[in-house]
């Protein structure tokens, strides 16, 4: 990986791979995103927060192109992008891990893997399971995600594993930006650290990263960048190493407009 | 603890291990080998209550009563992987039937071309009740309980006042009555055992190729042996009677590209991927609606060639080939044979061996006389059994973490 950019304080550089401006999205009268900036850059972790309903998941559905966008622009890479559905953001590189992990129980991890994309025998229908078990297992050795085995059914696997699964999916197919939809929501304290462990990895790989999250605790532990959201609008972009909590969770419940604001 | 082994007491404590040691401990009895253990107690109890159970004459005559079941039951299983059903595949066979008797009586078809014209019918069929299905999102549940009222009326249509058409064409009269020579029988066992022997061979050439770490000897010693033995003794047996029948060439042949399709194609992976979450699949941008399409083709395909295979035995296309019990049996041999009803799991050669028990008790209660009703009672009630273990061994096998 090259980090040809600048280099903040934070680890990450400053080359954006997704810059989104003024982006508008309404579900009939509800005005669900209002003029939304969001930029994320190579190698950076943002954090999305905000209270219920604030549009956080309206947002990351725009970039995973599940809902389209009424108004506004998107730059991936630099590039003016469309991403009008679920293919033309993994055609761009974008992954999503979403909330209820998308992953086929009967299944086992590599197939998982692989799903919907798996590798053929050249010019034959028929599988390459080998070529997909030695890459699957690249992969998740790469990304020191503790899987037991790679040819047992995800049923057999912890909810912790199993979000280790979906989140190599995303490492192993997003080469620009992994978005995580509350990675952590129902896992206990020591999964909950291994996925972010693996989303570090996902940074060093110099991917951009971002996650939902309500646990001001994981989002100060991950997070280069908090993002936050408040009833469709931006409430304020904030450097984790120059913020506390408090000034955070002040901007999510809108009572005071204090602490080192940074305007993206 | 107050005996431990050296090995025990040296090795330091992991859950990976112990789960190992439990795992050794307490040899699990899977799927396959539990319906097999079924089936040897239907024979063993047929054989002490009739010694004709066990002959050759009666095997040889039981491999030709499964031939149509189990080929209705291969598209049975692909369906119900796919999380669907298909109610209406006696009734397709009873069309599909029909329709080489008519074709070759008045339309002076050669039977080839007959069984072909049946075929399509057969995959349009199935064209149209997989793209009822998706097009509208109606549950295959009833898209095809329609479907079984529709062409059982266009069976009787086909068929016509008679109730009956008889088929004189002798291409279509051999399938179900013909037997290879007894030194093809052998020789068709050796390409079995080879073509076996290939594929495990195979298999670790190319996991060695990749670098991964190989399979594990004993399953493939434990696959050709099941294979060899299966091979040599079916056409030892089958040979002292009349040799092996073309039907269950035809059957072989089916289940071994039934088991490439699903098992070794993109096609069959998606099959079960959509079967164990349509919602994944469909985000991981799985074509869900080509391949349920697809795949209910396939069934109605299939079950059109059953109809030509029971026509063949019955020398005629009736109004009531492919009623009764024809249907449910083939759901239900899926099933005995470990097939899951919600989709994701099971293994063509569970066809095989569902419908090997299911014709056995057929075959079993017709020997020692009993009529219709006690067959159904035993089928009903075997099926239930086998239901109820599957239930048992899931839960247990997801206590112990493994699944399949
Ligand atoms: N499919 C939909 N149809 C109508 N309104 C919707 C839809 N999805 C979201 N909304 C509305 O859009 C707004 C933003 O919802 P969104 O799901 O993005 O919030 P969120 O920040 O993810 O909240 P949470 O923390 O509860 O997940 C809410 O007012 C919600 O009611
Ligand atoms: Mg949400």
């Amino acid at each position: 990986m090259t980090r040809t950019a600048l280099q903040d304080g934070s680890g990450a550089t400053t080359r954006p791979v997704l810059q989104m401006r003024g982006i508008g999205k309404r579900y009939g009268h509800v005005v669900a995103l209002d003029g939304v900036d969001l930029d994320v850059n190579a190698g950076e972790v943002v954090a999305l927060v905000g209270d219920n309903g604030a549009g956080k998941s309206t947002l990351v559905k725009a970039i995973a192109g599940t809902h389209r966008i009424d108004e506004g622009t998107v730059l991936v890479d630099g590039q003016p992008a469309e991403l009008g559905s679920p293919a033309a953001a993994t055609r761009l590189g974008i992954e999503t891990v979403y909330q209820d992990l998308a992953l086929c129980d009967n299944l086992d991890v590599v197939a998982n893997l692989y799903l919907g994309r798996e590798v053929r025998r050249s010019r034959t229908p028929f599988l390459n399971r080998e070529e997909m078990e030695r890459d699957a297992a690249a992969v998740i050795a790469d990304l020191a995600a503790h899987l037991p085995r790679l040819d047992a059914p995800v049923a057999a696997l912890s909810g912790g594993q199993r979000q280790a699964v979906a989140v190599s999916r995303a490492a192993l197919w997003g080469s620009r930006i992994v978005l995580l939809d509350e990675p952590t929501a129902a896992l206990g304290v020591a999964q909950t650290a291994m996925v972010y462990r693996l989303v570090r990895s996902l940074r060093e790989r110099g991917l951009g990263v971002v996650v939902i999250s309500h646990n001001m605790a994981d989002v100060f532990a991950v997070a280069d960048r908090i993002c936050v959201l408040r009833l469709g609008r931006n409430a304020g972009t904030f450097l984790t190493s120059e913020t506390t909590p408090d000034q955070v969770v002040a901007a999510i419940t809108g009572s005071a407009e204090v602490g080192p604001r940074k305007d993206s | 603890m107050t005996t431990t082994s050296p090995a025990a007491a040296t090795a330091p404590p992991s859950p990976d291990r112990d789960r190992g040691r439990a795992a050794v401990r307490a040899p699990h009895l899977t799927g396959p080998v539990l319906v097999l253990l079924g089936m040897a107690a239907v024979w063993g109890v047929f054989q002490l209550l009739n010694p004709h159970f066990l002959t050759a004459r009666n095997l040889s005559n039981l491999v030709l009563q499964i031939g149509v079941l189990g080929t209705l039951s291969i598209g049975m299983v692909i369906v119900l992987v796919l999380g669907e059903i298909d109610l209406s595949v006696g009734a397709i066979a009873g069309v599909s039937a029909g329709v080489v008797a008519l074709t070759i009586r008045d339309g002076h078809l050669p039977g080839l071309a007959a069984i072909g014209l049946a075929l399509l019918i057969g995959c349009l069929i199935g064209l149209v009740h997989g793209t009822v299905i998706t097009a509208f999102g109606i549950p295959s549940f009833i898209v095809t309980l329609a479907g079984l009222l529709v062409w059982q009326g266009v069976q009787l249509l086909v068929v016509g006042a008679g109730g009956e058409i008889a088929i004189r064409d002798p291409l279509v009269k051999a399938i179900a009555s013909t037997y290879l020579p007894p030194a093809w029988g052998w020789a068709l066992a050796g390409v079995g055992i080879l073509a076996a022997a290939a594929v495990v061979g195979g298999n670790r050439r190319r996991r060695r190729r990749y670098g991964l770490a190989g399979a594990s000897v004993r399953s493939g010693v434990t696959t050709l042996a099941v294979v060899a033995v299966v091979a040599l003794g079916g056409a030892a047996l089958l040979n002292s009677y009349f040799g092996v029948p073309w039907m269950l060439v035809i059957l072989v042949v089916l289940l071994a590209a039934g088991t490439v399709l699903m098992r070794q194609t993109t096609f069959g992976q998606h099959v079960y991927a959509i079967g164990g979450n349509r919602e994944a699949a469909r985000r991981a941008g799985i074509g869900v609606r080509r391949t349920t399409i697809v795949v209910f083709v396939i069934v109605s395909a299939l079950a059109a060639l059953a109809g030509v295979l029971e026509a063949s035995r019955q020398f005629s296309a009736s109004s009531a080939l492919g009623g009764g019990t024809l249907q449910l049996n083939a759901i239900a041999a899926a099933v005995i044979g470990g097939t899951s009803l919600f989709g994701g799991r099971g293994r063509i050669y569970q066809a095989l061996l569902g419908a090997l028990v299911v014709g056995s008790v057929q075959n079993g209660l017709d020997l020692l006389g009993q009529p219709a009703a006690i067959k159904n009672i035993s089928t009903g009630v075997i099926l239930v059994i086998a239901v109820v273990v599957d239930a048992i061994g899931r839960r247990r096998r997801l206590d112990r973490g493994a699944f399949d």
